[in-house]
């Protein structure tokens, strides 16, 4: 078991034929993705390295290889449009990679989300993976391992380093998740523990979190309420001034909510554990596990 | 990004908001200009930097008031003398203030009654908000604290718009009533149009003005927009070489770099925001002091690696460099080859520590103790950082 994705996930990836499409799209292949469609509109009828038929839309590729899962590297100026031309073909995930989304444009993809059946991963994310089955995204495979720790995070590379710090210590991931770094992004943190607690596969939860917004409080305040999983935290930015965008554009304090701080008060007020050096993620993680074993 | 004052009027001024007609000054001849061309007095002249709390502010000069109320054209060349060229000190900028290159020269129409207007994005609720206050010309985050009541909030549908009857609706909770009624409906609704046609992130009118003989006037403006969507307003992006004021920032804007300047000594290069953070937040944890914030991006090259050395290079307040990559696609031997590549180059007077985590880090750090360069390397992630930290110490 896993979440989002397993190895039944058929994919396809919008923007197929692109630098980054065609890379990210190898690179999944190769860790045994089944990726069964691409969509490059105007290229409709040739095939993706002799092996993966290529559509003019969404709605032409899903008739034909009844794809379910949607991979975008579609640039920033399209993105918005291509999460909508998926979702108005009943694709169920979408997990959109690309960075620098206009806000107002992501605003309104939301607000037409609403009410379907199609859940959005990103924008500006590193995507979705379940160890050992399906790669949906751009982090590096291998550095997973199957296992039964649950990983949501706001950010890519710092998720990379605490899947490092937890596989060279023996623990697997069920899935690991990045929900993006924009401040109008689909799947919150809230709603990504949610599938985790429902998921026997899955043991305890890692949440990765950073500046801005108020998204961590939520999540620990539904956490409080529902979850029932041994779950750690770490926060990042405890050092970044306030009003400036630190990379991400969802990482920026603009209020007293937004601050490292305050997140923390947040976990640790409901009894989540929180994780203060970076360096310590893994063991971190390790002793909130034997902790709920002994 | 955010914009100056005189910017943000120029763009609101396309949008049919009321301004009281001026213009902006590089010397204090021009400002005298302005104001001789200006109907009638008295002026207002303001600093033109991107902080706040400038009527209160101090220069350096010991000149009292970034913002300052003439009477004759001739005050106006005089108080801009004073403060063009100088260093303006507010609660806002830190005491190092910033400086002053340009002034705006305007009519200062006489104020009745000061409210507050904004339109900004709710992120919780993932919409636009638009938000009145009877009470203006104030910090506005001390009245949300202390009469939380006071601010008036109505949240849009994306999917719906912004309609007149909301623009009503606020204007009667903000006490415009009667003949102010229907100017102050139109003044919300243009400035909700300018919002979302020109992607701002915030739009600020501090304070929104009654004046004389019953109108409405836009005092002052705060203003920033979406950096994701200046691609699509090419007009607003060209402001943003004017508005960077840090130099290292400027530097790493044309380099395509993702920079913040700070004040400590250890300039970190990292790929990946979320980790740059945690870096500079490390570097705090074993009481060291990050220079920047550097995202060279999860897929940095070896060009972005050498450009991103020059800028730390080039920064005299730092004392070390830390680098700090999780090889992921990019493999950590290409990254490593990279940095031998840079420093032979550039031969940098500090010390370096790195640390590479990830892809063949292990012939990636091979690389770089092969190199013959002054190079110190760490495997985890809590040495990296203390040695990294004992460096800038070194040379202090």
């Amino acid at each position: 078991m896993s979440i989002l994705v397993d190895g039944a996930t058929r994919v396809v990836v919008q923007g197929i034929t692109g630098k980054a499409g065609s890379f990210h799209a190898r690179a999944c292949l190769d860790y045994g993705t089944s990726i069964v469609a691409g969509v490059t509109p105007g290229r409709g009828g040739q095939k993706f390295d002799d092996r993966v038929p290529i559509f003019d839309s969404v709605a032409e590729a899903k008739v034909a290889s009844a794809c379910n899962a949607s991979l975008i590297f579609v640039p920033a100026a399209g993105a918005a449009d291509a999460i909508l031309e998926a979702a108005a073909a009943g694709i169920e995930l979408i997990v959109c990679i690309t960075e620098g989304i206009p806000i107002l444009d992501m605003v309104r993809v939301r607000r037409c989300l609403e009410g379907t059946n199609t859940r959005l991963i990103g924008p500006n994310c590193p995507g979705v993976i379940t160890p050992g089955q399906c790669k949906i995204g751009i982090m590096p495979g291998y550095i997973h391992k199957p296992g039964r720790v649950g990983i949501v995070s706001r950010s890519g590379t710092l998720t990379y380093e605490a899947v490092w710090q937890l596989s060279q210590r023996g623990i697997g991931q069920s899935s690991c998740v990045g929900i993006g770094g924009d401040p109008v992004h689909g799947l919150g943190l809230p709603e990504v523990i949610d599938l985790f607690d429902r998921d026997p596969a899955t043991e305890a939860i890692l949440v990765i979190g950073e500046i801005g917004g108020c998204e961590e409080q939520e999540a620990a305040a539904f956490w409080k309420t529902s979850s029932r999983k041994p779950t750690v935290a770490f926060l990042a930015g405890v050092t970044a001034p306030p009003g400036r965008r630190m990379g991400h554009a969802g990482a920026v304090i603009t209020g007293a909510a937004g601050t490292v701080e305050a997140k923390i008060e947040a976990f640790e007020a409901v009894g989540i554990p929180v994780i203060l050096s970076p360096a310590d993620i893994g063991a971190g993680m390790s002793k909130a596990m034997t902790a709920t074993v002994s | 990004m955010n914009v100056f004052e005189y910017q943000a009027r120029s763009l609101l001024g396309r949008y049919g908001l009321p301004i009281p007609p001026g213009g902006v000054a590089t010397s204090p001849e021009e400002a005298r200009q302005i104001a001789e061309r200006l109907t009638r007095g008295p002026f207002v002249v303001k600093s033109q930097i991107l902080a706040g709390g400038r009527g209160k502010g101090r220069f350096l000069s010991g000149f009292s008031g970034g913002v300052r109320l003439c009477e004759h054209p001739a005050e106006v060349e005089e108080v801009a003398r004073a403060m063009l060229g100088g260093v303006l000190v507010t609660a806002q900028t830190g005491p190092e203030g910033r400086p002053v290159n340009k002034v705006l020269v305007a009519e200062a129409p006489r104020i009745q009654r000061e409210l507050y207007l904004a339109i900004l994005l709710d992120r919780g609720r993932r919409c636009p908000v638009v938000i009145g206050s009877a009470q203006g010309g104030v910090d506005i985050e001390e009245v949300a604290r202390e009469e939380p009541g006071a601010l008036h909030r109505i949240w849009v549908d994306p999917q719906v718009g912004f309609w007149p009857y909301q623009a009503r609706e606020l204007a009667v909770r903000i006490g415009l009533r009667g003949p102010l009624l229907n100017p102050a409906a139109d003044v919300i609704a243009r400035l909700y149009r300018f919002f979302c046609e020109c992607d701002a992130s915030l739009a600020e009118v501090n304070p929104l003005a009654v004046i004389e003989n019953e109108k409405i006037a836009v005092i002052d403006a705060k203003i920033g927009f979406d950096e994701n969507a200046l691609f699509r307003h090419p007009e607003i992006a060209a402001y943003r070489n004017e508005v960077v004021e840090d130099v290292r920032e400027a530097e790493a804007l044309k380099a395509g770099l993702n920079y913040v300047g700070l004040s400590g000594e250890i300039g970190c290069m990292v790929n990946g925001a979320g980790l740059a953070m945690a870096t500079m937040d490390i570097l705090h944890r074993y009481g060291g002091e990050p220079a920047n914030f550097l995202d060279v991006g999860g897929g940095a090259d070896q060009n972005q690696v050498t450009k991103a050395f020059g800028i730390l290079m080039a920064d005299p307040r730092v004392r070390a460099i830390f680098v700090h990559i999780f090889g992921g696609i990019m493999r950590c031997d290409v990254i490593a080859r990279g940095i031998v590549e840079a420093v032979s180059h550039a031969k940098p007077k500090v010390p370096i520590v790195v640390r590479l985590q990830g892809t063949n880090f292990e012939e990636g750090k091979a690389i770089l103790r092969q190199s013959d360069l002054l190079i110190r390397t760490a495997d985890d992630l809590a040495d990296a950082a203390q040695k990294a930290v004992a460096a800038a110490r070194e040379t202090r």
